[in-house]
Parts: C-alpha cells; sequence; structure tokens
C-alpha cells in the first residue's frame, strides 16, 4: 500500500493515516491471532475444570448408586442390618413420601406469599418495597441450619411452652415445611421479580390504556407474560429446598415409617442420606449413594421440568 | 425542499366551527419541576383527524398522554391547565382514570398486543378488564371493531390464534381495533405508524378517514406528509428557550400548510429545521 505522490503537492493526511492503520494491522495482524486463540484456550481449559468435578460427582454417584435401585429400594421402609441379616437395608419409601408432604406444603405456603411479593416489588418503588427486597436479599443469604433453629424454637418446643396445643406441634413435618417454606420465600421473591419485571413496559401502558385497574393488568396481563420465568423461579426454589438438610435436621423426628401425614414425625431423603452414611453399619453407610442418586435425580428432573415447561410455554404463544 | 401542501380536497371552511369534543386550556406537563410542555390551547373537534406536529422535543406526546392521564404512573409529573371530555374535567377528580381511559382509548407508537392472548381476547380485552363477560356482546364488539381495523377479513378464520403470528402492520390494526372495541369517544395515536412499513402506513392512514364517523382521532406524527393526508386541524409545537415544548400554532390543516400565521411554522413546514 503506497500512496502516489505529486511533486509540490502536500501529502494528504487523510491517506497518510490510512497507509499507517493499514501497515500497524498487518504487522500485528499474528500477534493478535495468536492472544485470541491463547485466550479461547484458556477458557476451554476453564470449563473443563470446572466440569470435571461435576462429572465425577455423578459418575461415582451412577456407579456406586445405581445397583441400589429396585422395588423394594422405593417401596419399602428401612430395616436395620441385624446378626441375621447383615445386609438388610429396607428401602427409601419413608424417605420419598417424607420429602414429597414436606416440601409439597412447603411450596403451598411459600409460593403465593412469594410471588404476591414479587409482584409488589415489581410493580412498587415504594419505601416499604425497598424494605422488603433488602429483607428478602438478607434472607437469601441466611445460613439455612438458622431456620432450622427458628423451626424448633416455633413449632417443636415454643407451641408447647406457650401451653397452645395444635396439631402438628412438636417434632413434624409441618415443621419441617416451615422451615424449607421460609428458605424457598426469599428465593421466590427475588426470582419471580425479575420474572414480572421482564414484562415489557408497552404491555402493562396497553391494559392501562383500556381503562383497566392496576390489579387487573397485573392479573390478566403482566402474570401471564411473566408464567415462563415464574414456574422457573417457583421449581428452581423448589429443587433448591428437595436437598435442604439443614433447616429439617432436628425439627421432623426422623420417622422409619412411612407416613402422608404432616402432624406426624417424618423422614425426607436428605435426612436419609445424613443418617445412612454416618450409621455405624457398612451396609446402610454403602446405601447412602443409592439416596444420593434418587435426590440428585429428582433435582435433575424438576430441573429439565422447569426449562420444558418454560420452553413449551414460550412457543405456545408463536 | 417544496412547501409540503396538503393533497386533499377542498375541506369545509373552517373544522372549528363543528361540534367540539375536547378543550384543552393552558395545559402543561413538568417531570420532577421540568416543563415538558407548556400553553397548549385548542378545541378537538368531534369526528375529525387532530394532529400534534412539531419537531423531537416539542412534547407532542407527552401532551398526548396527557389527555388519558397515562402520566399518573410516572412519579414527579405534574399536569396542569384544564382538559375538558364534553363537559367532564379530566383531571379535577370529575372522572376516575380507569374510567377516564374507556373513553379516551390510545394506539401506540409500537405495535403491543397483549402476548398471551390471541387475536379474539386481545380485542375484547378491554371490555373484559372492565367486567362485560356476556359472550354475545364481546362477539360483537369483536367483529365490529376487527372490521372497523380493516383486519376482520384476514383473520376471521383464526380468531384463536395468537396475536403474535400477526404482521407488525396486522397487529397494529389489532391494537387499533382493540381500542376501538371500548367504543371510546376519543382515539390517541402516538405516531402509530412510525414502526411500520409504508403500505402498512397507507393501509392505517386510509382507516384513519374512515374511523372518523365512530371516533374522534388525535393523532401526533413526526411526519407532515402524514399530518397533511390524514388531518383536519393541525396543532403544531415547537421547543423553547427553556428546552420547554410549546404551542406554537393551530390551524385547520389546509390553512397551516399553505399559509401558516406563524414564520416558524412555515420554515418548519419547508424543512428549514426540525
Amino acid at each position: 500500500m503506497t500512496t502516489t505522490m505529486i511533486e509540490g503537492v502536500p501529502p494528504d493526511p487523510m491517506l497518510e493515516r490510512r497507509e499507517l492503520i493499514q501497515q500497524v494491522a498487518h504487522r500485528t495482524l499474528k500477534r493478535r491471532m495468536f492472544v485470541s486463540k491463547a485466550v479461547v484456550a484458556s477458557l476451554g481449559a476453564a470449563l473443563v475444570a470446572a466440569l470435571i468435578p461435576l462429572f465425577a460427582i455423578l459418575f461415582s454417584l451412577v456407579q456406586k448408586g445405581i445397583h441400589w435401585w429396585s422395588i423394594d429400594f422405593f417401596t419399602k421402609t428401612p430395616q436395620f442390618p441385624s446378626l441375621i441379616d447383615p445386609n438388610a437395608v429396607g428401602g427409601i419409601e419413608n424417605a420419598l413420601v417424607g420429602s414429597l408432604v414436606i416440601d409439597g406444603i412447603a411450596a403451598l405456603f411459600a409460593v403465593p406469599i412469594g410471588v404476591i411479593t414479587g409482584l409488589f416489588l415489581a410493580e412498587s418503588d415504594s419505601r416499604l418495597a425497598n424494605a422488603l427486597r433488602s429483607t428478602a436479599e438478607i434472607m437469601t443469604g441466611l445460613p439455612s441450619i438458622l431456620l432450622g433453629i427458628f423451626a424448633y424454637q416455633m413449632i417443636v418446643i415454643g407451641f408447647h411452652e406457650w401451653g397452645i396445643a395444635l396439631p402438628g406441634i412438636g417434632f413434624s413435618g409441618i415443621a419441617g415445611s416451615f422451615a424449607i417454606g421460609i428458605l424457598m420465600i426469599p428465593v421466590i421473591i427475588k426470582a419471580s421479580e425479575t420474572a414480572l419485571r421482564s414484562v415489557p413496559f408497552t404491555i402493562r401502558e396497553a391494559g392501562l390504556a383500556l381503562g383497566a385497574r392496576k390489579g387487573v393488568v397485573a392479573r390478566k396481563v403482566i402474570i401471564p407474560t411473566a408464567m415462563p420465568g415464574l414456574i422457573t423461579a417457583v421449581l428452581l426454589a423448589l429443587s433448591r429446598a428437595v436437598g435442604e438438610t439443614a433447616p429439617i435436621l432436628w425439627v421432623i423426628g426422623a420417622s422409619t415409617v412411612t407416613t402422608w401425614d404432616p402432624t406426624h414425625e417424618m423422614a425426607s431423603m436428605p435426612l436419609q442420606i445424613f443418617q445412612s452414611a454416618t450409621s455405624p453399619y457398612t451396609s446402610l453407610r454403602e446405601e447412602t449413594w443409592g439416596i444420593a442418586l434418587t435426590l440428585v435425580v429428582v433435582v435433575l428432573f424438576i430441573n429439565l421440568g422447569s426449562r420444558l415447561l418454560a420452553g413449551w410455554l414460550q412457543r405456545e404463544r408463536r | 425542499m417544496t412547501p409540503v401542501v396538503s393533497a386533499t380536497a377542498t375541506k369545509e371552511p373552517d373544522v372549528r366551527s363543528g361540534p367540539v369534543a375536547m378543550r384543552l386550556e393552558n395545559v402543561a406537563v413538568s417531570f420532577n419541576g421540568r416543563t415538558a410542555i407548556r400553553g397548549a390551547t385548542f378545541e378537538v373537534p368531534k369526528n375529525k383527524v387532530t394532529a400534534l406536529i412539531g419537531p423531537s422535543g416539542s412534547g407532542k406526546t407527552t401532551l398526548l398522554r396527557a389527555i388519558n392521564r397515562l402520566h399518573d404512573l410516572t412519579k414527579g409529573a405534574v399536569v396542569s391547565g384544564s382538559l375538558l371530555l364534553g363537559d367532564t374535567d379530566v383531571y379535577s377528580g370529575g372522572i376516575p382514570p380507569t374510567l377516564l381511559r374507556t373513553r379516551v382509548g390510545m394506539v401506540f407508537q409500537r405495535p403491543n398486543p397483549f402476548p398471551t392472548m390471541s387475536i379474539y381476547d386481545n380485542v375484547v380485552s378491554g371490555l373484559r378488564f372492565n367486567g362485560i363477560r356476556k359472550k354475545s356482546v364481546l362477539d360483537e364488539a369483536a367483529e365490529s371493531s376487527l372490521i372497523a381495523a380493516a383486519l376482520w377479513d384476514s383473520v376471521v378464520d383464526r380468531q384463536k390464534a395468537h396475536a403474535s403470528t400477526l404482521s407488525g402492520g396486522e397487529q397494529q390494526r389489532l391494537c387499533i381495533a382493540r381500542a376501538l372495541a371500548v367504543e371510546p369517544e376519543v382515539l390517541l395515536m402516538d405516531e402509530p405508524t412510525s414502526s411500520l412499513d409504508p403500505i402498512s402506513t397507507r393501509l392505517i392512514e386510509e382507516l384513519l378517514d374512515e374511523l372518523k364517523s365512530r371516533v374522534t382521532i388525535i393523532i401526533v406524527t413526526h411526519n407532515m406528509q402524514q399530518a397533511a393526508r390524514v388531518s383536519d386541524l393541525c396543532a403544531f409545537f415547537l421547543m423553547g428557550e427553556d428546552r420547554a415544548g410549546e404551542q406554537i400554532e393551530v390551524a385547520p390543516t389546509q390553512k397551516l400548510f399553505s399559509e401558516p400565521d406563524d414564520q416558524r411554522t412555515l420554515d418548519y413546514i419547508q424543512g428549514r429545521f426540525g
């Protein structure tokens, strides 16, 4: 690239600059391409480094856990190994039912509270909303074991001390639902606020311009539009709740029989893992892998399900 | 550039001699103490098209949104002056904003159909929001307003389809149908064709002429040719020294585009700025 110079005419600064830019661009091209490739390679390495532990966990879970899966495993209650049958471990039906009931009841009260608060935060910029938002943020960071202590104080011993007798007071599924639900609320609040805020303002305006009250716009327009995001919010909170151990550790009573009645002592999967893993019997310790695999598969299904459901809702609109 | 002269043939001597739908008297809007538009004073002729024109920042859209009280949603927005819809004072508590908005409909810059609703549900949404449940009423309103919005023929067989299956121009006509279904007295249109292609734009412009018999139209437009083509009365706004929009001149469209009273209007329509 050369500029043709004509005698007596001063060089055009624009052409000189163009030439300089071209020269430097050519000279540095190799170096820049090398840097670019090096960065991409290190990103790939970081990705692999992050995935190795994840796959290692999944691999050992499947390897050591899958052979525990059987009809009995899912339909029987735990047995303790004895001299006659040192390998008897029974099943985890009690824990499956317990998790379902405890987390189901937790979701039953956490979802409406969480979504309605999220809606309030998305629609209002009042001081109360800001205070609530900060509170929710602090609550997401709260160590979950504190909720266990709280539920223990309130439900397990609190009402007894206050002389109030209600079904479910004492060690019970309800006490666990209480702890898990409180854990879910801030997660649902934050995620549903984000989902509801993502509804374009022009859509709200369209509703209001038709004479609808704010509440009607929220119910008929904003919530349906944000539904895929809301479902994801709820299911992600649920998948977190299913795996939480600390809040229920000493409030649900760790029953070894299967019961659907939440006012009784119950079992749950994470608690069963804790108990089996710390048991003195080798066979029970080994069985932990089977329960852990079950828990991971449940969480995986909730996550996958939320994605499929949200994606399906999104597609329905096209 | 040559002056943009209205191509429309002779109109009645002065559109301002007929019945009046709305009266604006010294209307001003400010946000957190900063005035966005002031001094809007004119009468909106009934069953005519009134265009609000002017360059960016002249406060046209701000004024339009004051008419159906959409500024109520904005913190720090203050509307002053007097705005009458018939005999009803729009602002002094004479009418709740939600009821006002059923009498003064609006079409926005970009088509904004409700994404979760079908074509039919979109059209009747305004009725449902306001408590009308009777199927026969909803059906009649849907048909009548889809016909009025020149959309009936293309959607009659797929009213259950989602609104997002329509093209941009069809979506905007759906939004017009949705606004009409509530049978408003006044229809506000905020640059309704600015995001549309020329053919969709022409369709909507032609539509305005037919809609006049049904509803009084106030339209904001950047496009002077459009104002000249579709409007009967024209209000011209400019940004003043303090960056606040002001009303410069209001006149029948043909007069405003051929022999405006104000030199600034002439400069604008001749393309000297803006």
